[in-house]
């Protein structure tokens, strides 16, 4: 014969420790994620304007941090401190606007460095590439793209679909 | 006869390609949202780009977003028959992979993407699963330390 009572008692202890077990997830997890999204929020703020003088103690006010709780915490997920990470997405944009054919001294102050002789250095070092030979091959690279975009598209899209009798290119 | 290390075989894939409902909005999503870097962009004449974006740390994997339009790949028929399965997200195209699958859903998240599976602990691994703008899903799972 069934124990009524006994399996009852044993739904109601299961389901117990899986409100239990939920409960302390959520403890566990609710300030982890607060801090992640703070974080997150101080990175997105730096892709945004990092452009500006940017102060790091203004990001870590904002992101409810001391400084150097704030630095360490940064470096945990991003494997980098935040001005590290900074001059990394100043270099990035350097290159993307060197490629649009920007002269060096401009796209310098344009990403917010305010020396050129350490921009061309920090991208060098970055890069393993001057600001200018960068420029220079890049323009070279999309000049051919625009005249035989062939040479940069494996032929069996190309050939096998007809792109190659459709087009005038070479 | 010098040994050398070399098989004779398939060594790598080097392209992939994802099938997208429109270029200019999958350059967006691809390069401003999830952080992929363009490698090849070359026009080809009307209704023809060549489009290649490789993840952040693998340049030598291009992922070619190729437009399902008529005359690239597809006729007509083909080419609305596909854009209908695109769309309904019939087609989950890999795994992607990231060293904070915390981080970088929240990053994703905060700038749009649409996650189908908030981050979950699997046998398998740490995993979410998200959608591109054209309805393609993907995995994206935590790196094993």
């Amino acid at each position: 014969m069934v124990d009524f009572q006994y399996c009852n008692e044993r739904a109601i202890a299961r389901n117990n420790q899986i409100k239990a077990d939920i409960y302390i997830q959520m403890i566990e997890r609710l300030p982890k994620i607060y801090l992640y999204r703070r974080l997150v929020q101080a990175k997105l703020f730096i892709d945004k304007n990092y452009h500006e003088a940017i102060d790091l103690n203004d990001i870590a006010d904002e992101a409810y941090f001391s400084k150097f709780h704030f630095i360490r915490q940064f470096k945990n997920i991003y494997g980098k401190t935040p001005h590290q990470y900074l001059i990394k997405v100043r270099i990035e944009n350097a290159s993307l606007l060197l490629k649009k054919n920007i002269p060096v001294a401009d796209v310098c102050y344009a990403v917010g460095f305010d020396s050129i002789t350490s921009f061309s250095a920090l991208f060098k070092k970055v890069t393993s590439c001057s600001p200018a030979n960068y420029q220079q091959a890049e323009l070279k690279r999309q000049n051919e793209m625009r005249q035989s975009p062939l040479k940069f598209i494996p032929s069996c899209f190309a050939g096998e679909k007809e792109w190659l009798q459709k087009r005038n290119f070479q | 006869m010098v040994y050398q290390n070399k098989t004779q075989m398939i060594t790598k894939m080097n392209h992939v390609s994802v099938f997208v409902l429109n270029q200019d909005s999958a350059y967006d999503f691809y390069v401003n949202k999830l952080g992929f870097k363009v490698n090849t962009d070359a026009a080809m004449g009307p209704g023809m780009r060549w489009l290649t974006v490789c993840p952040p740390e693998q340049p030598e994997l291009e992922i070619s977003l190729m437009a399902i339009s008529e005359g690239m790949m597809f006729d007509s028929l083909a080419a609305q028959q596909m854009r209908e399965l695109v769309q309904r997200g019939t087609f989950g195209f890999g795994v992607f992979e990231c060293d904070d699958l915390i981080a970088t859903y929240e990053e994703l998240k905060a700038k749009g993407v649409e996650f189908t599976k908030t981050p979950t602990k699997e046998f398998y691994g740490f995993e979410a699963l998200f959608k591109d703008d054209s309805g393609n899903w993907f995995s994206l799972g935590e790196k094993k330390s």
